[in-house]
């Protein structure tokens, strides 16, 4: 009995593979897709993001369900769901909050790429494209923000659309056009409600299927920074690598796993994450004719916000927090380095990245508070350690007292 | 040329010709899409005119009226707040106002109105659109000792003098906008339009 069903399964499987590719795309992608055995715990951070962005999807489109996107129904539609709507309190919160964890979770995920040099050629497109991905994410969820419609949801649109306004000559016009009236008005919300759930998840998803197509192609960057594809065994399998599955499927299990316990203790718990997700101010509805006392936007924003505010004129703060990002795309070719990881390099990277990962956190906390004098010279002062990272990597990277690249990959 | 030659400089010329001809035609239905972001017609209505009575207001007080859906400020201004506002002038960043685009002709002058006494202005601060606060009183504990009274923006300290004329060394970079308006009767005024084309 067993064993005619399992045949049957087979000659379906068969019958499917006469018409499209099923195992080929199995194996290429996961049994016969080899990845370095040594990949360790920062390793996590790519399979989570793709997890994040599965529960944004799916809370999203439940949320759509009860959600009314226009200036008069919009505040009270999602108080409507955090009190009324069956379990609309868990969907929300996961999606308030898996916002933050998306950031969290690619912040890592990028810290993994600087630590191990994963951003060197071979892999300079993949992270371009890792790169468009978290510029795609930015504008996703400060367009998610908005549709709130409380305080803090207005306030930030009003001065983020603004900075467009800082642009020589087209500016006014390219804000007004963004905002489609004169000041954040209905049919702002209305549209930031079609790119949210539409168009910009769209270009994610596709953006995602990129980035993995890269991947699959040049393959996995390790700790060690070794090319395992240089040392292939006479099968043509590279001797450091291990199938993906069962191997790393097995792996980011339990990554899912531990995820998952902080992911739900904070749902639960602290889904305003003390004011830090969820803003207070966002709790009373949005009034175009008064700003709250101290405006900030969401946390995974602060580190360019207090860029942004330490550059005392308009323009070239606008211009200074856009170069903030924009750096980051030319970072493969800012690294001059004779070796890719972190284990290879010397005391200067390990104190750049240091001054960096300082710097990043520092300007995350100052974007969050007032800006006082005390503050502005702060931000400045880690402004410009966070650009000078960047600007003079071509020159300390080649600096470095570098040790050399092992043969194989280690265990360590 | 025998016919199973090919001809690439030909097949270039079709390409770059097809290429452009699409691109164009890209062009054109990409229009109509682009456009329909702009303010709708519905939008622009709302930039109706407001009619404001203002022979309720005293000294010294602000009053906020909405005009295209941003806060306007008429503020009653007595002597002594002009006065003090002639004192700011040496810290201010354009107190002549020679940034044209920041009020109409008419109110280009010391006091930015066209009677001394009513200041309008488009309460929306010009460095990222927050709504500053009205801080009228004199050397505030705040906002020091050198403070005249004026508008404070909280959102990046940016400030102004009761003609909404920016400081120096501040954020925003220009003064605050003058909307277009006229007087009706001596305490009745129209905001959005022109005394001419009144």
């Amino acid at each position: 009995m067993s064993n005619r069903l399992s045949d049957r399964m087979l000659s379906l499987r068969d019958w499917v593979d006469a018409r499209f590719p099923l195992m080929h795309l199995w194996e290429d992608h996961l049994t016969k897709y080899y990845a370095p055995k040594n990949l360790n715990f920062w390793y996590y951070f790519g399979s989570l993001a793709m997890l994040v962005l599965v529960i944004q999807v799916v809370t999203g489109i439940f949320l759509t369900m009860n959600y009314k996107p226009t200036a008069e129904t919009a505040f009270a539609s999602v108080e409507y769901i955090m009190r009324d709507v069956n379990w609309g309190w868990l969907i929300r919160y996961l999606h308030s909050t898996g916002a933050s964890f998306f950031f969290i979770v690619v912040y890592l995920h990028m810290f993994r790429a600087l630590l191990y040099g994963s951003y060197r050629g071979p892999r300079e497109l993949l992270w371009v494209i890792g790169m468009g991905l978290f510029v795609v994410l930015m504008a996703e969820a400060f367009m998610g923000y908005l549709l709130p419609w409380g305080q803090m949801s207005f306030w930030g649109a009003q001065v983020i659309i603004s900075l467009f306004g800082a642009i020589p000559y087209i500016g006014e016009d390219l804000a007004l056009w963004i905002r489609g009236d004169y000041v954040v008005a209905d049919a702002t919300l209305n549209r930031f409600f079609a790119f949210h759930v539409i168009a910009a998840p769209l270009v994610l998803i596709g953006l995602v299927v990129l980035h993995i197509v890269a991947l699959h192609s040049v393959g996995s960057n390790n700790p060690d920074g070794i090319e395992i594809k240089k040392n292939k065994g006479p099968n043509g399998v590279p001797v450091d690598g291990i199938p993906f599955h069962p191997y790393y499927t097995v792996k980011d299990m339990v990554g899912v796993a531990g995820f998952l316990f902080v992911f739900a203790a904070v749902v639960f718990y602290a889904p305003e994450m003390g004011g830090y997700a969820l803003e207070k101010d966002n709790f009373t509805p949005a009034d175009p004719l008064k700003t709250p006392e101290h405006i900030a936007p969401v946390w995974y924003f602060t580190p360019f916000y207090a860029i942004l505010r330490a550059v005392p004129d308009k323009f070239i703060g606008v211009l200074a927090m856009g170069a903030a990002i924009a750096v980051l795309f030319l970072l493969p070719w800012l690294d001059r380095s004779p070796v890719k990881s972190i284990r290879q390099r010397g005391m200067v990277f390990k104190t750049a990245l240091t001054i960096f990962v300082v710097s990043f956190i520092s300007l995350a906390y100052l974007g969050t508070v007032a800006a006082t004098p005390i503050a502005t010279l702060f931000s400045r002062i880690f402004s410009a350690l966070y650009f000078a990272f960047f600007l003079l990597m071509p020159i300390y990277s080649r600096w470095d007292k570098t040790k050399p690249v092992p043969e194989r990959v280690t265990s360590k | 040329m025998s016919s199973d030659e090919i001809d690439y400089g030909r097949r270039r010329m079709l390409i770059a010709a097809t290429t452009a001809m699409g691109g164009v035609g890209a062009a054109y239905v990409a229009t109509p899409f682009i456009l329909s972001m702009h303010p709708s017609a519905r939008a622009q209505a709302a930039g109706a005119p407001v009619e404001v009575d203002i022979s309720k207001l005293e000294p010294g007080q602000l009053l906020t009226v909405e005009w295209r859906g941003k806060p306007v400020w008429i503020l009653r201004r007595d002597e002594e707040m002009l006065e003090n506002s002639r004192s700011l002038e040496p810290l201010l960043r354009d107190p002549n106002s020679d940034e044209l685009t920041q009020q109409p002709a008419y109110a280009k002058n010391e006091h930015r109105s066209i009677n001394p006494e009513y200041m309008v202005m488009i309460g929306i601060c010009t460095h990222l659109g927050c709504a500053p606060t009205f801080r009228p009183e004199v050397a505030p504990e705040d906002l020091g000792p050198e403070w005249k009274g004026g508008f404070f923006c909280p959102c990046h300290g940016s400030s102004y003098d009761l003609a909404g004329r920016v400081y120096a060394g501040v954020p925003a970079p220009t003064n605050l906008v003058v909307p277009p308006y006229h007087f009706t009767l001596s305490t009745r005024l129209v905001i959005g339009i022109d005394p001419e084309a009144a």
